[in-house]
């Protein structure tokens, strides 16, 4: 309710003032906004668009309009492929034609994981500590003979692939 | 011009059940049946009381010292 008390008070400033002010210009008849008038496109979807592609026709185009309305027999190929292209920005073929971008994304997406990987090799080499004493190689091998002894994953892991009569792993 | 979205469609579902049988089929002959097959073999000829023997021997079992 207090909002709708406001809005009387701002309600006379609601209309923006240049269409005021374009209002009183042109005898009453007010000249519509560019972005509010049909646009162009070229979609799949949309077969014929509102408006054709060429808004303003030279003096030539016009002429070529002039000679449509008579019989179309009468045009050549190049007349027509003309009135064709007043009407349309882009053939069916070249909307769908595809593009090389992907050579552009890939070749990025390459260039930014070999620069990753530069900063991580610089990191291991210059920023990291040693890694802690449970990965050295003595360690390590205790560790699996341990693993094995208690027949950790016997049935497809670890243990599976121990020969226990032969003391070695499985071939 | 006519029945893109049908004919489109039609591609397409019968892409998505093919692909998602495939997988499905893939993954039971590649992957669960070898494991049931796995299993067991495992237990076929298992033998508790032999593997305790071997553990207690390699000393892992803390109540149950090699001795």
């Amino acid at each position: 309710m207090l909002a709708s008390r406001v809005f009387s008070l701002v309600g006379r400033r609601s209309i923006s003032t240049s269409l005021c002010l374009g209002a009183h210009g042109h005898a009453g008849v007010v000249k519509a906004e560019e972005y509010t008038l049909p646009v162009y496109a070229d979609r799949r979807d949309v077969p014929l668009p509102e408006v054709a592609f060429v808004r303003e026709l030279s003096a030539q185009q016009r002429a070529l309009k002039e000679k449509e309305k008579a019989a179309w027999s009468a045009l050549s190929v190049e007349e027509k492929v003309e009135l064709y292209r007043i009407k349309f920005n882009e053939t069916y073929a070249e909307m769908n034609k595809g593009t090389n971008e992907w050579k552009t994304i890939l070749g990025g997406v390459l260039f930014f994981l070999g620069l990753t990987g530069v900063i991580l090799i610089w990191q291991k080499n210059f920023m990291y500590g040693p890694v802690p004493h449970t990965f050295t190689d003595e360690w390590v091998s205790a560790q699996t003979k341990r693993m094995l002894d208690m027949r950790v994953n016997p049935v497809q892991g670890i243990t599976a692939q121990w020969d226990f009569d032969k003391n070695e792993w499985k071939k | 011009m006519r029945g893109l979205l049908a004919r489109r469609m039609k591609f397409h579902l019968l892409g998505a059940f093919l692909v998602s049988m495939g997988c499905a089929t893939l993954y039971k002959f590649g992957i669960a049946e070898p494991r049931k097959q796995a299993y067991a073999d495992f237990y076929r000829n298992y033998d508790p009381m032999k593997d305790f023997e071997a553990m207690k021997a390699a000393g892992v079992l803390e109540s149950a010292p090699p001795k």
